[in-house]
């Protein structure tokens, strides 16, 4: 397992208690690492990884707090947007520090 | 991407890269050595759901999921944009995408050739021209197939003439070029199947597209909308907004139309209460269900039409080991039959997969969706939600308070719409 791999396993592996306790998933969370699919929820718009190359603003390696702010302020409606206000919403604050995570570590 | 990229050298592993390149990255190519292989999946249709599960099961398997995407065409033609192309907005040949990125960039084997069968016992798929491939798991995205035989006189000859354009190719050239060979005048006729169908908002887009059309080149000319359902089931008042203010006069809208019979030679179409209408262009959206495949391999069991689907996994209810995706499947409430959605379907699947073959239980990841329709030449609407799935329902329902539509068309949401199509297709394909 290369590097880079391993960092995302291991922010999975941090992820996955705030997530479970969120969610309450129905099955066992006695799990092995696993890797925060949910982060590419974003990847459609913002390019895989956050890695934009058109309109929509890049969230790879931004910084971590920032987009972690920046969501939570979509969230609350402090924050004007098109739709991120409305997307944001379907996010626990968890889950946005973990997405913030994510995208910050992506070169 | 940079040849450094850790995807990218995770697909030389999947490749066995070649010996210039495995000087680049040595000990990538050492831990691909030990690499333990997880399985081989069998992707059937490389559209928007399919094509996003054989990337993804790439990438988050590191390259030890062996992956086949299996598509009968040679290209993807994106039916997302494809009114723009209608009205002259958009050129075609930018619809149109190539394969080779898949195959380049994350290893996955592309095989063009038409599935015949599948065989679910002994995990086989057979195809026309590929020979017989084994899989452990199957992700059948095959997309939908029309129930033409809901609309009398709309044979294959009929077929010729009136176009649908609900899948993108020929036939969206074939109707842009009949809307440019109608003269100023002249009545297009938009029929609407009752939900469900593939892409809610999508006829509504065609004819604000259509009009917009009109408006700019023939002004005397009208858009004609037949709708099964009893309103614009998407965007409404959004929609309704434009169609009042823009294109007063120039589009006609008839909720609870639903068009049962067709005259070719007449180009008038009735309705089920027999009612009738007549058009230079008939374009008629049949009713849809699942396509053909999904059908006879047995994953079709809600209303003979789509195909039920475990929720976390995304796997069919019917038969074991199949994962169904995008316009094929029997969507949770509010979800749309979108290519945002297929998407979405496609890396749940991927996920569920990758945990399944590592040995894990699989567990439910939100969905998001986003659907952008353009009204002009350069404003946009949008509708948008998240999905969590929700353990009681087994169903990933709309996030409270999440979700919504714009307040107005606006320039800014036209450049997001142009945007969300480019970088999609990449998230795709690429």
């Amino acid at each position: 397992m290369n590097r880079s791999l391993c960092a995302l396993v291991l922010a999975g592996s941090l992820a996955t208690p705030l997530l479970a306790a969120e969610t309450k998933p129905a099955a066992s969370t006695t799990q092995a690492p696993r890797f925060p699919y949910f982060v590419a929820n974003c990847f459609n718009c913002h390019g895989t990884d956050g890695k934009s190359t058109t309109a929509m603003p890049s969230l790879a390696g931004r910084d971590r707090e920032y987009i972690e702010e920046t969501m939570k302020a979509y969230k609350r409606g402090e924050r004007p947007a098109t739709i991120m206000q409305q997307l944001a919403k379907g996010y626990t604050d968890d889950e946005i520090a973990i997405l913030a995570d994510y995208f910050s570590k992506q070169k | 991407m940079s040849r450094f990229n850790p995807d990218r050298r995770r697909v030389l592993q999947g490749l066995g890269a070649c010996a210039t390149l495995a000087t680049f990255s040595r000990n990538a190519i050492g831990a691909g050595d030990n690499r333990r292989k997880l399985g081989k999946v069998i992707v059937i249709g490389a559209g928007f759901g399919g094509a996003t599960a054989a990337k993804y099961l790439r990438k988050w398997s590191g390259g030890a999921i062996d992956v086949t995407l299996i598509e009968r065409n040679s290209r993807f033609i994106s039916c997302p944009a494809s009114n723009e192309v209608l009205a002259g907005n958009r050129p075609y040949e930018t619809l149109v995408h190539s394969y080779d990125n898949l195959r380049r960039n994350w290893g996955v084997r592309v095989v063009r050739a038409t599935v015949v069968g599948v065989d679910a016992d002994s995990r086989r798929v057979r195809t026309d021209s590929a020979g017989e491939l084994a899989y452990d798991r199957l992700v059948l995205a095959p997309g939908f197939d029309f129930i033409f035989g809901a609309i009398e006189g709309y044979d294959a000859t009929a077929r010729e003439t009136i176009l649908h354009a609900w899948k993108a190719g020929p036939q969206t050239l074939a109707l842009r070029q009949q809307l440019v060979d109608l003269p100023d005048g002249g009545t297009y006729v938009l029929s609407i199947p009752k939900a469900p169908y593939r892409c809610p908002p999508g006829p509504y887009e065609r004819a604000s597209q259509v009009a917009w059309y009109f408006k700019t080149h023939k002004p005397r000319s009208k858009v004609i909308v037949l709708d099964a359902n009893d309103k614009v089931i998407s965007k409404e008042k959004l929609f309704l907004g434009v169609w009042e203010s823009e294109y007063k006069g120039l589009i006609e809208y008839r909720p609870g139309w639903n068009v049962v019979e067709v005259d070719a030679t007449t180009q008038i179409v009735t309705s089920e209460l027999g009612d009738k209408e007549r058009g230079e262009i008939l374009n008629l959206l049949p009713p849809q269900r699942a396509a053909d495949i999904a059908r006879s391999t047995g994953v079709v069991n809600v209303n003979d039409r789509w195909a039920e689907v475990n929720w976390i996994t995304l796997e069919s209810t019917a038969v074991g080991n199949i994962h169904v995706l995008g316009d094929a499947l029997q969507a949770a409430p509010l979800m749309p039959k979108s290519g945002h959605m297929a998407n979405q379907h496609g890396k749940a699947a991927a996920s569920a997969i990758v945990e399944i073959l590592s040995g894990r239980d699989p567990q439910p990841t939100l969905l998001a969706n986003t659907c952008y329709s353009l009204v002009d030449d350069r404003r946009a609407i949008h509708v948008d939600s998240v999905h969590r799935y929700d353990p009681e329902k087994r169903l990933p329902l709309v996030v409270e308070g999440s979700g919504g539509v714009s307040l107005e068309p606006s320039v800014e949401e036209g450049q997001y719409t142009r945007a969300w199509a480019t970088a999609i297709w990449k998230d795709v394909l690429s």
